[in-house]
């Protein structure tokens, strides 16, 4: 029982750290988060890498450990686990809404046929048309695309699905 | 973990290395275009794929130096080796010639890479298959990228036409190299951790046919093959990039970030 409640502290403190790139989604939200537990005095956390060279999930590791230090836990390992490999489907609906207000098109789920990328059902962030074209395969990080609004004419940034 | 025998163990720490000697050459080479590309978000494109590159090189370099067991990290095996220890494909360390050739290169490697990886996500080796996983979603989309460029420039203006045709020329011969199999490889290949490259001609070639002749490029027909990368032999250009890459590991032992 003990250890449950630790565990459930444990998820709690790791839920409010946030994503170094787009601060407005928790780890939590992105769905890296894979695992976290506690055995004599050390804590394990397993993470998935969004990206290979994602340099943003250095910086998450470096977080959880000061997150954890910080409230007593002295000895933390935080492993990366590449498989099963991350998908934006595991990005949480709550994720994909603060993705929206924070003006960047959450990623289509992998049904409605991610790999079209013919931009049909992504909708702008700001007028929410669908007549929206792809300027470039990247924006500001690897993970988004750039695109533009036909109708308010606004660019955004488009989350990719994979 | 797996548990190998040490003769198996060494040969899959090699076959880690050369995989991720492919990807940092590649990466390294693609990470010379950062403010040098002809537009800014041409520009964040390479840079971005060149980042996806070099990842990919941390995650077998880090499986290496663990599977190995002597303490050596990512970057002990990236600073710290010297050409004929390097084991990439020739055309990966070639260098980055104009826009055409850089995209003419991609394309070539793209497609031998979706092939390439979607055949390492099946094997024995669960680490290798789940680095492969993460690999075969990001080539998609730099296939997609390459792709398009060498059709827009190929059927293009009369100089991009002749550009990216003198470019495909070029790198041609060095493409055999990616389906010849060295013997080490084929036993890891019996032993279900490998992927059997020379398999993968046939796929490789019908999707670059298809390309090059959207792209209005005539597919050279010339047999020559320059090989050589994973026995250690190179070109005159991997020391260079070396050179660059190592500078201040070499200057400056053990310094860090």
């Amino acid at each position: 029982m003990h250890n449950e409640i630790q565990s459930t502290h444990l998820r709690d403190l790791l839920s409010t750290i946030c994503d170094p790139e787009i601060p407005v989604l928790t780890l939590q939200d992105l769905g890296v988060l894979r695992d976290v537990s506690l055995e004599d005095d050390e804590v394990t956390v397993l993470i998935t890498p969004t990206y290979s060279g994602c340099p943003a999930v250095d910086a998450m590791s470096r977080d959880i450990e000061s997150t954890l230090n910080a409230a007593g836990y002295e000895h933390v390992k935080v492993r990366q686990v590449l498989s099963p490999a991350w998908s934006t489907d595991w990005m949480s609906d709550e994720g994909r809404k603060k993705l929206l207000a924070y003006g960047i098109a959450p990623p289509l789920r992998k049904e409605s046929g991610c790999n079209n990328h013919k931009g049909a059902h992504i909708a702008c962030p700001q007028c929410n048309s669908e007549r929206v074209k792809r300027i470039s395969e990247f924006g500001s990080t690897a993970c988004k695309a750039l695109y533009q609004c036909r109708d308010c004419l606004e660019p955004f940034d488009y989350f990719k699905c994979i | 973990m797996k548990e190998y025998t040490t003769e198996i163990r060494n040969m899959v720490v090699a076959y880690c290395i050369a995989l991720g000697d492919d990807s940092l050459t590649l990466g390294h080479r693609l990470s010379e275009w950062s403010s040098n590309a002809p537009f800014l978000e041409e520009d964040l494109a390479l840079t971005n794929v060149a980042l996806d590159l070099i990842g990919r090189a941390r995650m077998f370099y880090t499986y290496a130096g663990e599977l190995e067991g002597g303490g050596r990290s990512e970057d002990d095996i990236a600073y710290l080796r010297d050409c004929r220890e390097y084991r990439n494909f020739l055309i990966n360390e070639l260098p980055i010639g104009d826009f055409a050739q850089t995209m003419a290169r991609q394309l070539i490697v793209d497609v031998y890479d979706m092939g390439f990886f979607t055949e390492l996500t099946r094997s024995t080796d669960s680490t290798l298959a789940a680095i492969a996983s993460k690999a075969v979603k990001e080539s998609r989309y730099h296939l997609r990228r390459s792709k398009d460029w060498v059709i827009r420039l190929g059927d293009g203006t009369d100089e991009s036409h002749q550009r990216m045709q003198t470019a495909i020329n070029t790198l041609w011969d060095y493409v055999p190299e990616l389906f010849a199999m060295p013997a080490d490889e084929q036993l890891l290949l019996d032993a279900g951790i490998a992927v059997d490259r020379s398999a993968l001609k046939y796929v490789w070639q019908s999707t670059i046919d298809e390309i090059l002749h959207r792209a209005t490029l005539e597919i050279p027909t010339g047999n020559h093959s320059i090989e050589g990368g994973r026995e250690g032999i190179h070109t005159e250009h991997l020391g260079f990039l070396l050179t660059e890459l190592q500078y201040l590991q070499r200057a400056y032992p053990g310094l860090q970030w």
